[in-house]
């Protein structure tokens, strides 16, 4: 997929995120528009995974940490074939499996998440069960920023380096946001890519809302013979809306009527600006 | 026959001065050790997963002969926890080896939530449950693992009494699709049955007959219950044991046929009496068939260090405890009319 059509799809993927978001009533806004931009290059141009191979136990698996931002996943998934997008209209209703967070109840999904720190030690079992196996398959996985307080991670960044976990792939949306302000005025995190490099991964960060540049970086996996991957991606919480960007509050309010409108008017724009381009 | 599938050097020994003497014991923990190697020569997709106490479960022997199928996390409870969680969505089976109070309680989150909630077929394998292990004091007595467990949607909890039925356990967990509670004895405790044990997950065993109470008992207060029935007996009383090996899903019908038949229970574990055995069967009789009930377990309090046997009989687990609450009941008991 060109690098033109990538762009297409994350700005269609967005308009879909916040109309689900506002049908339903509830969801993790600033997030999703945050990592929307990483899924469409992991399911349009990285991962060997699709709803025809799903059952193929050579597939590349993806593991959501911030299963919170399911509404990015369900939006991806469901471009991808893996449901009809009509089930996202049942978005958060009773008796829907298109819940608040990932379950293995939705084609395409590998694993239930959501509770934090979860993500990171699940793909390092995955990750050793393909070494085990002999499989070639790769497991990328999703943090966000905010989970990074939780330990586990760290006692599975340990372990990944230790097995020499070339097959796993881990990605940080870092946004720099979470739920009651700035990781840094929370918990700092920083200096966050030399942390992971002292656990023994191999680091690279680029723009996580740029398309191209995801793509080149996650087509270069492993970044370095017999070592993690880790590639801290610098993105924008709320991307591609301008009033939603960089809000502590959106991280879940939901857009209103107005804001919906407003907000797909933005991203109309956008779409016919890189028509024109 | 009053016993079924019990070694007759045990029944010998019953009411004998020491009831343990001399007999053949081990710890259950050890028995899972020697029961997974033979599994996994089995069965290809049995991994071992540790957190640094394989030398004291034994695992430390499964590692040398399937270095391979064996991942030590080091003391990272909850990142193996969920990294089995992983492993099984691949179509292995992972057993993941450790303490009963950092599987129950420290990596609950993730046994819920990563394995539970999905319902993966991880089984985990928990040492030192109850208060077994003595000498190491509070912060390794998992009192509370079969409560706690048990509590979790999707679990199936069990505490097998003796080595032979642990053993029986551990492999049956590995046709048990979905996740598998195993609580293992840190000290060693008698070999109690027959090989001819019809082991079943879910499936209690009556191994005694008696007709006046019923003992409901697992893993190492199985043996309790035992001396304490032969004991009764000498005193006219009349006790059936059952072995209730599976904690949950509660074998209902053996358990409700019992109390109709004799019209008293008192039930015997080594873990707190809140949310354990005694509230299981006190939840089904009531809802049932309500009848005189007395609870043996631990009590609304930590222990403490010290050996074994000394520390359950003082928390009042051991067979003198036994027979008190069977008479008990049997005080409670309406007199039946002709």
């Amino acid at each position: 997929m060109t690098e033109h059509e990538l762009k297409q799809k994350s700005i269609a993927y967005r308009k879909t995120i916040l109309t689900i978001i506002n049908q339903c009533g509830a969801g993790h806004t600033g997030g999703s528009l945050s990592c929307v931009d990483i899924l469409n290059v992991l399911y349009n141009a990285v991962m060997n995974v699709s709803p025809a191979n799903f059952d193929d136990p050579n597939r590349d698996r993806y593991i959501q940490s911030k299963g919170h931002s399911v509404e990015a996943l369900y939006t991806v998934l469901a471009d991808r074939g893996f449901f009809p997008t009509s089930g996202l209209d049942t978005l958060n209703t009773y008796q829907s499996h298109f819940i608040g967070h990932p379950t293995r109840k939705i084609p395409g999904i590998e694993q239930n998440t959501g509770a934090l720190g979860h993500g990171l030690p699940l793909a390092v079992g995955i990750a050793l069960s393909a070494k085990l196996d002999e499989r070639p398959y790769r497991v990328f996985t999703l943090l966000g920023d905010g989970e990074l307080t939780e330990g586990s991670n760290w006692e599975a960044s340990m372990t990944a380096a230790h097995y020499q976990l070339d097959n796993l792939i881990v990605i940080v949306d870092r946004n720099t946001l979470q739920i009651t302000g700035p990781t840094e005025d929370v918990v700092a995190l920083e200096p966050l890519a030399s942390k992971f490099e002292a656990f023994g991964y191999a680091v690279r960060s680029c723009d996580g809302n740029d398309v191209g540049e995801l793509q080149r970086t996650l087509s270069d996996v492993p970044f370095a013979p017999g070592k993690p991957s880790l590639l801290v991606a610098n993105t924008v919480k709320g991307k591609g809306v301008s009033f939603i960007e960089n809000q502590v509050g959106w991280h879940h309010h939901v857009p209103t009527a107005d804001e919906l409108t407003q907000a797909l008017g933005e991203l109309d724009r956008a779409q016919q600006l890189l028509k024109v381009g | 026959m009053t016993y079924h599938y019990i070694r007759p050097e045990v029944i010998a020994n019953l009411s004998a001065d020491d009831p343990f003497a001399g007999l053949k014991a081990q710890a259950t923990r050890h028995a899972y050790a020697e029961a997974i190697i033979e599994l996994a020569e089995e069965n290809p997709n049995v991994v071992v997963l540790d957190a640094d106490v394989s030398k004291s479960i034994k695992t430390n022997q499964f590692a040398e002969k399937f270095p391979e199928r064996s991942f030590n996390f080091g003391i990272a409870e909850q990142n193996m926890m969920a990294a089995a969680a992983g492993m099984a969505t691949t179509g292995l089976i992972p057993y993941v080896s450790t303490y009963a109070v950092f599987a129950s309680m420290r990596a609950l989150d993730q046994l819920r939530n990563s394995i539970h909630y999905p319902g993966l077929n991880v089984k985990v394998a928990a040492s030192h449950s109850g208060i077994t292990p003595g000498p190491d004091g509070v912060t390794h007595q998992a009192q509370e693992d079969l409560s706690l467990l048990r509590a979790v949607a999707n679990s199936t909890v069990i505490a097998g009494a003796d080595s032979v039925t642990t053993k029986m356990a551990v492999k049956a967990a590995a046709d048990w699709e979905g996740p598998v509670y195993l609580s293992f004895t840190r000290d060693p405790v008698p070999l109690i049955y027959t090989d001819d044990f019809p082991y079943q997950i879910g499936k209690a065993v009556t191994v005694r007959d008696g007709d006046d109470v019923t003992i409901v008992a697992l893993r190492d207060l199985v043996m309790h219950a035992l001396i304490a029935a032969e004991r009764l007996a000498a005193e006219g009383i009349s006790a059936r044991v059952i072995d209730c090996h599976t904690l949950k899903p509660l074998d209902e019908e053996t358990i409700l046929q019992a109390a109709r038949e004799t019209g008293g229970v008192v039930t015997a574990e080594n873990n707190v009496i809140f949310g354990g055995l005694g509230s299981a069967v006190a939840e089904l009789l009531v809802e049932n068939h309500p009848i005189p009930m007395e609870r043996i377990g631990v009590r609304d309090t930590f222990a403490e260090s010290g050996p074994y046997m000394d520390l359950i009989h003082k928390y009042g687990l051991t067979y003198p405890h036994i027979m008190d609450a069977v008479k008990q009941v049997l005080a409670r008991k309406t007199p039946v009319t002709a």
